[in-house]
Formats: C-alpha cells, structure tokens, sequence
C-alpha cells in the first residue's frame, strides 16, 4: 500500500470528531493532536490549519506544540509503526542486537517510513515492561523477551 | 451488591497480555457460560499476581489458590474441576517447593508492602474492592476530624519525603502552597513516569488507583484547592484507562465532586495524558504540557507553589508519594515513622531491571543496603556473573559500584556517592557491561530528550555525547577524561532544569568509580568488557576448531575462510564484528579479544 493521501474530507472530520470529544479550548489542544495523529497516522499541514482556526491558537504556535511530542507526527508515517524500546534495561539484556536486526531487515533508519509506506521504524523511551526486555511494539502489539533471530518471523505476521 | 460465590483474578499487565493472558479470559468467559457459572464466578482484572514466568495465571479467591502457565485449552478443565466438582485442580497450582534454611530467611523477608499492598490482590476496576480494605477511610477522618493544619502536621510528623526523586518533605511543599494567598489552587500529580526501567508508578495506577486518588483529596483539602488534575505519560495507556473508571466510581460514591461525604468540601479530578516528551516529568515542564503547550521547563523561583498551572498556586507530588498519604493517615504518622531511617522514612518501591536474577517490583524499607536489595530480594546476578555496577536513579541518577554495597539507600548516602534516589529504577549490571559504553548510552538518552531550551543542556550533552562515541569507536585522545569532567560539571551548574543539571552524572560517577575502562579504552585502544566493536576481534582457537564450516557459512561478509576439516581464520579487515559466528560455533572454538 502507498500512502494514502489523506482527503480534505477525512481531515475535516478527524478534527471535528477530537475538537467535539475535548472541547475546543487551547488546554485541550494536546488531547485533540492526539486523537488526530491517530485517526490518520499523522497531522497534515491541513489538519493544523483547521484546529488553529476552530481553536482560535496561531499556526506558529500549533505547530511548536505538534514538532515537540515524540508521539506526535507531522510527516506520513507508514501503515506499520514499530517503536524499539531504547532504555537502559532493554538495552542491558540485549536491545542493541535486536535494533540492528530491525534496521537491516527494513533496510530502514531511525524516524525512516520505508518507500512502499508499508513500515516506519523508530524508537521510543521505556514502555515500562522492563522484565521482558528487549521489547518492541509494532501499533499495538507489544513483543518482548525478543532475540534477532525472531525478528523476520514477526514482521512476516504483518504482510 | 451482587454476590459471587467464588472471585478469579486473571494478571492482564502488558507483560502477562503479551504471554497470552487475554486469550485466557476469553477461554475463561466462554467457560463459565457454557457450564451455567458465570453467575456464580466472577471474573476480574487485575494487574500482575505472579513472577511473569507463570503468567498467564489467575487467583482463585477466597481459597487463594494461584493457577500458573496456563493456556487456553487447559480453562474447560480447571473450570470443571474447581467450580464444578469443587476441587483443586493441582496439576496447575503453582508448585510447592521445599525451602533450604537460607531460602526462608529470603528473599521477600526484607520486602515491605506499604504502596503496593493492594497491587494483584484488588479489583482495580472495583471501587468496593478498594473500600474493604479499609479504603477511604483515611478521608472520612480527615474530612470529619482535622482541620488541613493538622493534616499538615501529621504528615510532617510521619516524615513523608517525596517519592519523586529530589525528597523534598512532603508537608513542607503543602504548607507553602496553603500559605500562597490566591485562589484557584491546584493539586498536581505527576505520573509522567519516564525514567527507564522504573515502572512502579505504572503498577499503582494499574493494580491499586484509589490509594492515588484518596491521597490527592486529602491534599486538596489540606492545602484547599478544589480542582486536580494527574499527569499520566501517553505511553501507559492501561493506567490511564484504569484511572478513568475509578475517578467516575469515586464520583459516583460521593468521594470525589461537590460536597465530599456531605462535609461541604469540594474536589474534582481529570486525567491529563502526555504525547511522548521525558522532560514533562519536570514539574513546570508538565504544567505547560496540562496548559496545552510545548512541555519546556522553566526557571524556578516562582516555585509552583506560588506560581504553578495557569500562574496558580499549585502542588506537584509523585503517584507513590499520593500512595503513601491515606496510610499514614490511617494507620498513624507513628507508623509509617517506625520504618527506614532517621532522614528517610517508610518504604520505597523499586524497579529491579538488566541483570540481575530476579527482575520486577520490589518494595523495601528505606535504610537498606544495595546488596540487599541486589543480592537478597534481586537473588543476585543471573548466570552467576559477577556484579559490577548499578544504575541507580535513571538518567540523572549514577553508577555504584562493588564498594557501594553496603551503603544504605536513603536519600542523602545515595547523593553523597553521586548517585541519586530518583524515582525509583535500578539497572544492575554484571561483568560484561562496558562501563564506558553505558555513559555513552545515558548520554545519547538525554541528549534525545533535552528539549532544547537551555544552551548547556542541549549543546553541552552533545560534545559529551562526541567525545564518548570517539571513545567507544577507538579514537579517544589524551586529554578527553579533562574535558568530560570540565563539560560535566559547568552543565551541571548551569542548566536551567533537572534534566540538565543531572544529565552528566552517569559520567561523572563511571568517571569517578570505573577511570580504569576509560583509560584502557583511549590509552590502550582496549574494551575490558568486549562491548564496544571497534575495539575487539573475533578469533578462532585452533584447539577447539574442528573444521565445520558453520561458521564460514553463516558469515555476512564472507570473512571466513578455511577447508573442511581444517581451521579456519577470521580476516579482522572484512569482519563486521557482528557476532555471528560465535553464536552458531557448536564447539565453542570462537573467543573475543
């Protein structure tokens, strides 16, 4: 799949859904990015355009807050995204073995969306399950006590 | 109320999900409803019960019967035997072992629950559950018998400290925000747990969040604030969830809204989540991110107790700091006193990661020595190892090493050794951790997170973050240990938050207590540990080499060569150092030097 060109009617309602689950305040302005950058992967010029008009908040300033959020994107990411675990205790048992086998079987690099739009890899701070270290989660999938011997296997899960 | 004649708790933390502990739920539900139970057995649940080695399991109450190492196939039987027939189906009980004399001195007796007492025994997402283990019972004294001053006090007493990482006294902080004369007041608690390593926050919110919310309403009263809000990072979406329900329960019981227990004192509470920025766990850093806006951290005085979220008083404590507040409460300042030390009272929950046997939750009584924790309650180091170091505080927090062991963990020992309390997360580490490798590490994980604000912080984790990787690749210069220790302390000095000022102490500390690696790492172009690629090779004893092929085989880069039957050799130009070889050798014959 490439990715999908977002349509100005899929923005318009992603944003309307958030600004009507929060509220349109400038406090909500976080809550309503995320629903956003869920609904379609990431938050296109033209969705930041649209909340700064309903939330009354300068482009300047929407945009300082949406470059800031590691989880918040403003470039398309792809129909995958597998966050790598590059904490300390992940790292201890083994994370750096794991990470390399990533980037050679995506041929891809931190923050890269491969050309298909299939995958984007990145990393991400602790996720907390430490005892099962190394861990990766692609979407919503947590894998843990990973070795890079399974890391073809579980990307095949996902063709 | 509903009556259940029987209570199952099956362990859904993202660890125990990972292992399949979903898949026994379903199994469980579709059970029970086909045998005509589900009326009788209630299904709950709960966060971890077990070690994640038997998960997925479940707790039968009230026997307290714990199934271990399930899978789904093996639900129809437990469920035919147990709530049917009535009987224990041993086949998946958790195995009774016979204890050697050393075995019952350890390892859980120098453990103390206090904070997570309830964590994997109650219904997180039952209110009454909570309730019958004496939950808001702390409240209802506070609201019908102290006046706040008296609240305060008997915190002070207790000799609360803040559980966050700085241990600032408790009461003290509530007292300046009651003190501040403007209104509205905030009552703040930062869950934006984002040390690595340190989940304890994550078990609380998830196992036992009344303990949370009952310790936020006793400190609005106390310092009179009627709005709070918990800061809870984007990454725990559990906890979140889990928060959620029990604020609507607390609402719905009259513990939380207008007129709390009918004493006319009001609270509410939201649930504000982060969108992925360590840095917001800096208390003004996480009021601008509550506000709506990039989570920077500014300069403190004004503190937040003068000027806090939205330029309001305001009162940031950690979710075990909450925790702790009803307890102290309930059971007396006296109590929770009569734990840990002269400076550092009551228990401390940590998060034991990396290398060591037992990894996981721990709570222990202040005061205790590191090689307690690490080798009493920890179990040791896996695979027998040596212990070398321990990662104590997250990424401000330092390295301790061998002649730490017998230091006790309170708040000022840890400080006075370079290390710090911190929220909680200790990362042990054996002999084959390279010392200068994981400086390199912590620095690459702060210099990512800096946020950019302050020059010394932002540029100056940088050129350390150079120098090191220089280090680390072999081309260390004389001259470089000088200009880490320069580097570390003027950021220390002079950045503007926590972050900063705390992001060179993982150098400063391996500096301090392991010299030797960096040494042999820029002096002798050597990794004492065999970590750090540049500085290794891999060869093949000629003496175990029996001439298989494997190894040459399974070569990327074809850097081994050798007829069958004859040793083969390595050429240290093509190799990429990148292990292989030594992990498929079936003799063993492959060494690092």
């Amino acid at each position: 799949m490439t990715v999908e060109i977002k349509s100005e009617q899929n923005i318009e309602q992603a944003v309307s859904d958030a600004i009507e689950r929060h509220g349109n305040q400038r406090e909500e302005l976080i809550p309503i990015l995320t629903d956003v950058n869920r609904t379609l992967g990431f938050l296109p010029a033209e969705a930041l355009e649209k909340i700064g008009a309903r939330l009354r908040v300068p482009r300047s300033q929407l945009f300082s807050v949406a470059s800031f959020y590691q989880m918040l994107s403003t470039k398309p990411r792809g129909t995958h995204v597998i966050k790598f675990c590059e904490s300390a205790p992940c790292h201890v048992v083994g994370g750096r073995q794991v990470w390399e086998a990533l980037q050679e079987s995506l041929q891809l690099k931190n923050g890269e969306t491969s050309q298909d739009g299939k995958w984007t890899l990145e990393t991400v701070s602790c996720l907390g399950v430490c005892a099962v270290g190394p861990v990766i989660v692609i979407d919503d999938d947590i894998y843990g006590n990973l070795d890079p011997k399974q890391i073809s296997e579980i990307l095949a899960r996902y063709e | 109320m509903k009556y259940f004649r029987s209570h199952v708790l099956v362990s859904v933390d993202p660890d125990c999900v990972k292992r399949g502990a979903l898949e026994i739920l379903d199994a469980l539900q579709d059970e029970l409803v086909s045998q005509g139970l589900i009326d009788e057995v209630q299904v709950l649940e709960t966060s971890r019960i077990g070690d994640i080695t038997e998960a997925p399991d479940m707790m039968v109450y009230p026997e307290a019967i714990h199934y271990v190492g399930l899978t789904p196939d093996d639900v129809p039987f437990i469920v035919e035997e147990h709530f049917l027939k009535g009987r224990i189906a041993t086949k998946f009980t958790a195995p009774t072992r016979v204890f050697t004399d050393e075995e019952l001195s350890a390892p859980t007796a120098k453990e103390v629950r206090v904070v997570l007492r309830n964590c994997g025994k109650i219904d997180p997402e039952n209110i009454e559950d909570y309730i019958a283990e004496d939950g808001y019972m702390a409240l209802a004294k506070v609201l019908t018998e102290m006046s706040p001053e008296q609240v305060i006090e008997h915190i002070m007493t207790s000799g609360l400290r803040g559980r966050g990482g700085a241990g600032f006294l408790t009461a003290q902080k509530w007292k300046f925000c009651r003190a501040t004369q403007d209104w509205p007041k905030y009552v703040i608690c930062n869950a934006d747990e984002g040390d690595p390593g340190a989940f304890m926050n994550r078990r609380v919110l998830e196992g036992d969040p009344h303990s949370v919310i009952e310790g936020m309403i006793i400190a609005a009263y106390a310092i009179g604030s009627n709005q709070g809000y918990i800061y809870c990072r984007a990454e725990y979406p559990i906890a979140v969830h889990t928060l959620k329900i029990a604020i609507q329960q607390a609402r719905d019981l009259g513990f939380l809204g207008a007129d709390i227990l009918g004493t006319g004192f009001s609270f509410d509470l939201e649930v504000r989540m982060g969108a992925g920025a360590f840095v917001c766990g800096e208390e003004t850093a996480l009021m601008a991110s509550i506000e709506g806006k990039r989570g920077e951290p500014r300069p403190r005085p004004p503190f937040p107790a003068v000027k806090g979220l939205w330029n309001k008083p305001s009162n940031v404590n950690n979710v075990e700091t909450y925790a702790n507040v009803p307890q102290i409460i309930f059971n007396g300042a006296e109590w929770f006193a009569s734990m840990g030390t002269e400076n550092a009272r009551g228990t401390k929950t940590f998060a034991l990661a990396g290398d060591g046997k037992h990894t996981g939750l721990i709570e222990v009584p202040l005061g205790i020595t590191l090689r307690d924790v690490i080798f009493d309650v920890g179990m040791g180091i896996k695979d027998d190892k040596a212990f070398k170091a321990v990662q104590i505080g997250g990424p401000a927090g330092g390295f301790l090493s061998t002649q730490h062991l017998d230091y006790p963990i309170d708040y000022e020992s840890l400080r006075s050794a370079g290390a710090m309390m911190g929220s909680g997360g200790l990362v042990v580490m054996d002999d084959e951790t390279c010392m200068v490798d994981m400086a390199r590490f912590f620095m690459e994980f702060t210099q990512d997170e800096s946020c950019g604000k302050c020059t010394p912080c932002r540029v100056g984790t940088l050129r350390i973050l150079e120098i090191l990787q220089r280090i680390c690749n072999g081309e260390g210069k004389p001259g470089d240990i000088e200009t880490l220790e320069t580097l570390s302390s003027e950021i220390k000095a002079t950045s503007l938050c926590g972050l900063g000022q705390g992001a060179p102490n993982p150098v400063i500390t391996s500096l301090m207590y392991f010299r030797d690696e960096y040494e042999a790492h820029i002096n002798e172009k050597r990794c004492p540990a065999k970590v750090c690629r540049a500085l290794i090779s891999y060869e093949i004893q000629k003496d175990f080499c029996t001439g298989c092929t494997v190894c040459a085989r399974n070569c990327p880069t074809n850097a081994i060569s050798g007829e069958r039957r004859q040793t083969h050799l390595i050429d240290p130009d093509t190799c990429v150092r990148c292990g292989i070889c030594m992990q498929v050798c079936n003799f063993n014959a492959i060494v690092i030097r």
